[in-house]
């Protein structure tokens, strides 16, 4: 199905995720940021579902917006956040953060007033019918070594975090 | 307004510079370790839409697929890193990064 209304649907997508990140980084909360942050997984799945990658936004919202937030959300429910939350809530070297992610948005700037023009602006036609079918076959075909390695560091991080969070193994 | 109403790959790609910068500022300056996390998680996420965006503009689907390599990637850094944030809160009884400073000198 070709999406319709594409740049009204970009431009609303765009400015929840915005929004949403820009919440994230600003609350006092951890809760709340991690609430702002389900909310823009949620609208870069539907970002996914227009560059017709439905596979991909389906993995984003069941692992990415399920999963993994879950868990930082049990996480914050397992430190105590009242402390933190009446303390000062930017780090002691914020002025220097501040200037090297400034220094970072001038290098995009910079990059976009050069090298804009060198992007076709066209998008090869693609079709979602089989996406599902296809990535699995390069995920077992192709991309079957890459893919067993990702099952061996999911292995490393599960042994990884319990002999992190355990109090004596 | 032509460009602005064609959306084209370099629409998205600002999209995800947008995003990555929010994600660095976060991790940069803020001071309590699980925002610093959910920041990197929105550096990553920033990544995978810059993929998923190229894999659109080149018909294929090698992008998608790296896109969901760095969601495992993403699964397996917040466990390890939600770990050493139990075990750090364990020992200080803080969240606070600016105390994670046992190898300064």
């Amino acid at each position: 199905m070709a999406p319709v209304a594409t740049p009204f649907f970009f431009y609303l997508l765009s400015g929840i995720m915005l929004i949403g990140g820009i919440l994230v980084i600003t609350r006092k909360n951890p809760v709340h940021s991690a609430l702002a942050l389900i909310v823009t997984l949620l609208a870069q799945a539907s970002i996914y579902l227009m560059l017709y990658a439905p596979f991909v936004a389906g993995v984003q919202i069941i692992l990415y917006a399920g999963g993994i937030m879950v868990l930082f959300l049990f996480v914050i429910m397992l430190v105590s956040i009242e402390r933190s939350m009446k303390e000062r809530q930017f780090n002691s070297q914020w002025v220097v953060g501040m200037s090297a992610a400034t220094a970072l948005g001038g290098l995009f700037i910079a990059v976009y007033t050069k090298g804009k023009d060198i992007f076709p602006d066209h998008a090869l036609s693609m079709v979602e019918d089989d996406n599902t079918q296809k990535v699995a076959t390069m995920l077992y075909g192709q991309y079957m070594f890459a893919f067993e390695i990702a099952s061996l560091l999911l292995l490393v991080a599960i042994i990884g975090a319990v002999v992190m969070a355990k109090k004596r193994i | 307004m032509e460009s602005m109403l064609h959306i084209t790959t370099l629409h998205y790609l600002v999209l995800g510079a947008a995003l990555f910068l929010l994600g660095v500022i976060g991790v940069l300056t803020r001071r309590n370790v699980v925002i610093v996390l959910m920041s990197i998680e929105l550096i990553l996420n920033a990544v995978n839409l810059n993929l998923v965006a190229f894999s659109r503009m080149w018909g294929g689907l090698h992008g998608q697929v790296f896109a969901i390599f760095v969601i495992t990637d993403a699964a397996a850094e917040a466990a390890v890193g939600l770990g050493i944030l139990i075990a750090f809160f364990r020992n200080k009884e803080t969240v606070n990064i600016d105390e994670v400073n046992l190898l300064k000198w």
